[in-house]
């Protein structure tokens, strides 16, 4: 019976996407009552899980769907730590799209979609071999195409075109890098990692390029990142699930995988991959700060925020130890809450207040208090302020950094927040100090059922930034969680 | 009787009743898709290999009919094609339709007769007997090609002719030189001296013309483009797997001895040609089933390349008889789905879709499926055959190949993507005419088959691998210390 589990994961998201495809227009309030119910439910099913994990108990279901090719769900901690976030932004992030599109066209299909979206991220979390992982990965870009186009004008199919060129090419390329290595040495199990010693050094470098190419374009990773600022054309829920849970993170978290799980951060450190991968997410970082000072757009600011803050991810899983490997991890979740609170702030202020851009910002905190609240916490903890969860996050890669003997890695991480600061502090000055410019009303934020549904998601995971840093030594904290599955020995 | 004998003369019989059953056509139609079906679902519980001689002529004087595992898939494979084709093509073809009095007297019969050689041609051991299946398949596809354009079936008439005089002119060496040509008997006694070379090239050869394999594929594109929806269904689903299987019967089991490497690695070449070309060719297509006729042209060469991969290790043989199931239905799908997508669109070209996936969503879905199968992403039944081929490539160190296939399938997103983006595209919905129920179901119901094939990859690759010749793979499940130890031989 428990072997079903992993499988229920994947079907309460299913169902619901049938679901939202299936109701008519009319029926809007079902299709959105059976999203939020699938969304608690599948909530309730990770909570079971968390306890059972904790007591060291995994979960597997295997399927040989093709001869010699096993598709192995595993619900461990590591898969736990990424379905946990999805499911919990999936809840959030359905509660908020709801009321961001109100009664809009063609959100049968959206919803649908979306919830594709949501079980591919899933199914990214407890695959448990690389080719598992890569029908998942595949699925997901098809899921999120719709999405992109979804308003369906000249920029959309733009971004929509040139998502598809960087992620098809990046599949491919993964997909041969993983075939190629299992006809060496074998499945590429995570749980049981592969014998690479009998392959030669160059061939295991050649594939080791292959798979984080191909990772790195939906991570976002410098030269790959081209596609994710244009994707800013789809509407802000798809941005805000793209960003925090869905595309850029199965990137993250399959480089996770690659690096720990397939290689192991030996190998990697041995075969001289590990300071060359570091760099090119140093680059990234830094990059992607630097891109993101000079955008008025909010949302553009925010895209090439994510570039460099999700290689926060690559960077802690290239530095050997377990200290980065921790900041790699919690960094996952923190970025996670932390970006979906920036996006869905900066929907909520485009979709009530029309504010697009850096200089419309001006007296937003008097027009909008609670939305902009969220957003200076999500953007203080992006900065890595004190007691918001970017801190912990930069604080363990940069102890990392220090254990691997790389003390330069606090150069970049201060490099990188003194620009973070750059990008963010204005936002916050003008939303604050400076007089509203036209003459907007205050939002009533907090009356009126669609109101309080677009405000109150980002408050809720704005807190969860903030809870997360302030009681990150507390059971079941992110922080906590990541360190249980280091010291059981997860990663390599 | 078995139902060997039957799967051939039922469809006949049909044939026959079709030309007196006047206002009947749907009631026929209904009691042949239950009789096929039936049919259809005994032959797949048949052993593999299991044999019948037709009317009790033993060989070699007699025709033998063998349900091998390709014929296992092959033919209830045609029968859901044909199947619901048929069903799509009682409202083009009813006697209350548009169409003119004699395509709808004439399209009947030619449906029927297509059949029966399909399935003849799938069963038959025979060579001479698959020469008037090639014969018969031929007088249908090019009537029904000549519904659409008289111009390009004419072409079609003449290149197909050329086809089979070349092609019985090999069977004539064959028998003068081996006194039978049942393909089963000439597998024991077949030498490779210069007369069987010269035989099997050329039947190659007119085999290549039916198959359109590149170079030969001149033919296809117009007589594809032109015909009616559920013409080009079957010319492109059915019709070009016939060519293709026989020529698989002579390489693989009748003529094997004459096969050499080096004439498996030249078509494997020509196949890997046919997948660029085609796929080329597709992107530089302005109007749809111009498009969808070039991806056949692209798909096909997938079949080929397959040629030299067989021997080897890995799961070619599977993959093989896999990618020509997905193609059938998955081709035919896109067919219906773009016959009806056009007759509601402004145009023939690709432009004119603008916005149909907001009026006819459940169509454009079935192109979508069919999309994602032709262009092997996961899941579906093209994934499954494309994965288990790069899979033997990469094992048998052919990087080239396995390289060509994958970006035979990036050049497929290229090309698919486009007319669904347009469909995408926009925020009106034209106003598309009602269609009737069973029209609409037809391509949706077969581009879900090509899906599902996707998740019965295990179960179907052993019913192909069940009888399959000798000269095919036959390999133990691959353990972990037999591929390290062949990874270990390669590194030295």
């Amino acid at each position: 019976m428990t072997a079903f589990l992993p499988l229920a994961l994947l079907t309460l998201p299913l169902v619901a996407a049938l679901i939202s495809f299936a109701m008519p227009e009319a029926r809007a309030v079902w299709r959105d009552a059976s999203n939020i119910l699938f969304a608690l439910v599948k909530l309730a099913l990770v909570g079971f899980l968390l306890l059972q994990a904790q007591g060291g108990v995994d979960f597997e279901w295997r399927y040989e769907f093709l001869p010699g090719h096993d598709f192995v769900l595993r619900v461990d901690a590591i898969a736990l730590l990424f379905v946990t976030l999805s499911t919990f932004l999936w809840l959030i992030a359905t509660i908020y799209a709801i009321a961001y599109f109100e009664r809009g066209p063609n959100l049968a299909r959206f919803f649908g979609f979306f919830n594709l979206c949501v079980l591919s991220a899933t199914g990214v979390a407890i695959s448990g071999t690389a080719i598992t992982f890569f029908l998942f990965y595949e699925l997901l870009t098809l899921a999120t195409w719709p999405l992109v186009v979804h308003k369906g004008d000249e920029k959309s199919l733009t971004a929509g075109r040139v998502y598809l060129t960087y992620t098809l090419a990046g599949s491919a390329a993964f997909l041969a890098g993983i075939l190629w290595l299992k006809a060496l040495v074998g499945p590429l199990e995570f749980a049981a990692p592969p014998d690479l010693s009998p392959v030669p050094t160059l061939t295991l470098i050649l594939i080791f390029v292959l798979l984080i190419g191909g990772l790195g374009v939906k991570a976002a990773l410098l030269p790959f990142h081209g596609w994710l600022p244009q994707a800013m054309a789809a509407p802000a829920p798809v941005s805000a699930l793209l960003h925090a849970v869905a595309v850029v993170k199965a990137g993250a978290y399959g480089i996770l995988r690659v690096v720990h799980d397939i290689y192991g951060a030996g190998t990697v450190a041995d075969l001289g991959l590990g300071l060359p991968l570091a760099f090119l997410a140093s680059a990234t970082i830094l990059y992607g700060s630097l891109r993101a000072v000079m955008q008025n757009d909010i949302k553009k600011r925010l895209a090439y925020s994510t570039v460099s803050q999700v290689s926060y991810i690559v960077l802690g899983a290239s530095l050997a130890g377990p200290i980065a490997a921790v900041g790699a991890l919690v960094h996952l979740v923190h970025q996670g809450i932390m970006k979906i609170t920036l996006f869905m702030c900066a929907g909520a202020l485009a979709n009530r207040l029309h504010i697009k851009a850096v200089t419309e910002l001006d007296g937003a905190g008097r027009l909008m208090p609670v939305t902009m609240a969220s957003f200076t916490i999500g953007a203080l903890g992006m900065i890595g302020v004190p007691p918001v969860a970017g801190f912990i996050s930069k604080w363990y890669l940069g102890s990392g950094g220090l254990e691997a003997g790389d003390a330069w890695v606090i150069a970049v991480l201060a490099g990188s927040s003194l620009l973070n600061s750059a990008y963010f502090l204005p936002l916050l000055y003008r939303a604050w100090l400076l007089p509203p410019q036209g003459d907007h009303a205050p939002v009533a934020e907090l009356t009126g059922g669609w109101n309080r549904m677009l405000v109150l998601p980002a408050a809720v995971t704005a807190l969860a930034s903030l809870g997360a840093g302030l009681f990150a030594s507390f059971p079941f904290s992110p922080l906590e969680w990541v360190s249980l599955i280091v010291d059981a020995g997860y990663l390599r | 009787m078995s139902p060997l004998d039957l799967l051939v003369v039922a469809p006949l019989v049909f044939m026959v009743l079709s030309l007196l059953a006047g206002g009947w056509q749907r009631s026929l139609l209904a009691l042949a898709i239950a009789t096929m079906a039936a049919l259809s679902v005994w032959l797949m519980t048949l052993d593999p290999g299991t044999a019948h001689v037709v009317g009790g002529w033993e060989l070699p004087l007699g025709v033998l009919l063998r349900a091998d595992g390709l014929a296992q898939m092959l033919v209830p494979a045609v029968t859901l094609t044909a199947g619901l084709t048929g069903l799509y093509a009682l409202h083009q073809f009813a006697p209350e339709s548009h169409a003119s009095n004699a395509q709808t007297a004439a399209f009947w019969p030619l449906y029927y007769l297509m059949w029966s050689a399909a399935n003849a041609a799938f069963l038959t051991t025979d060579l001479f007997n698959l020469y008037v299946t090639l014969e018969m398949a031929s007088i249908a596809a090019v009537a029904m090609a000549a519904m659409g354009s008289v111009r390009a079936a004419l072409r079609y008439l003449l290149i197909a002719l050329l086809g089979s005089i070349f092609y019985l002119l090999g069977v004539a060496l064959i028998l003068s030189r081996y006194g039978t040509v049942d393909v089963t008997l000439l597998a024991g006694m077949a030498e490779a001296d210069f007369a069987t070379a010269l035989a099997l090239a050329l039947m190659t050869g007119g085999l290549l013309v039916k198959a359109a394999l590149f170079p030969l594929h001149g033919w296809l594109p117009p007589a594809h483009a032109a015909a009616p929806a559920p013409a080009s269904a079957l010319l492109s689903g059915l019709v070009v797997k016939i060519g293709f299987v026989i020529t698989v019967r002579l390489w693989f089991e009748g003529l094997a001895a004459a096969a050499t490497p080096a004439g498996l690695h030249v078509l494997g070449g020509i196949g890997a040609l046919a997948i660029l070309f085609g796929s080329l060719q597709a992107i530089r297509q302005e109007s749809l089933k111009a498009l969808v006729a070039y991806s056949t042209v692209a798909q096909i060469g997938y079949l080929f390349l397959a040629f030299p991969l067989i021997a080897g290790a890995g799961h070619a043989w599977a993959g093989l008889s896999f990618h020509a199931v997905a193609h059938m239905i998955a081709k035919a799908a896109m067919f219906l789905a773009a016959g009806l997508m056009l007759k509601a669109a402004a145009g023939p070209r690709i432009a004119d879709l603008a916005g149909l996936a907001r009026a006819m969503p459940l169509t454009v879905t079935a192109f979508g499926l069919a999309a994602v199968s032709l262009m092997g992403l996961p899941p579906s039944g093209g994934f499954s055959a494309k994965f288990l081929l790069v899979d033997a490539a990469l094992r048998q160190g052919q990087a080239i190949h396995a390289a060509v296939m994958l970006i035979g399938g990036l050049l497929a997103a290229v090309y698919l993507f486009r007319p669904l983006a347009v469909a995408f595209s926009g925020s009106e919905t034209p106003a598309v005419p009602a269609k009737a129920p069973s029209m609409v179901a037809a391509p949706l119901a077969l581009a879900l088959a090509a899906l599902l094939l996707g998740f019965a990859g295990g179960p179907l690759a052993e019913l192909a691998t069940g009888g399959a010749p000798a000269t095919v793979a036959q390999e133990p499940p691959p353990s972990l210390e037999n591929t390290v130890k062949t990874a270990s031989e390669d590194a030295q």
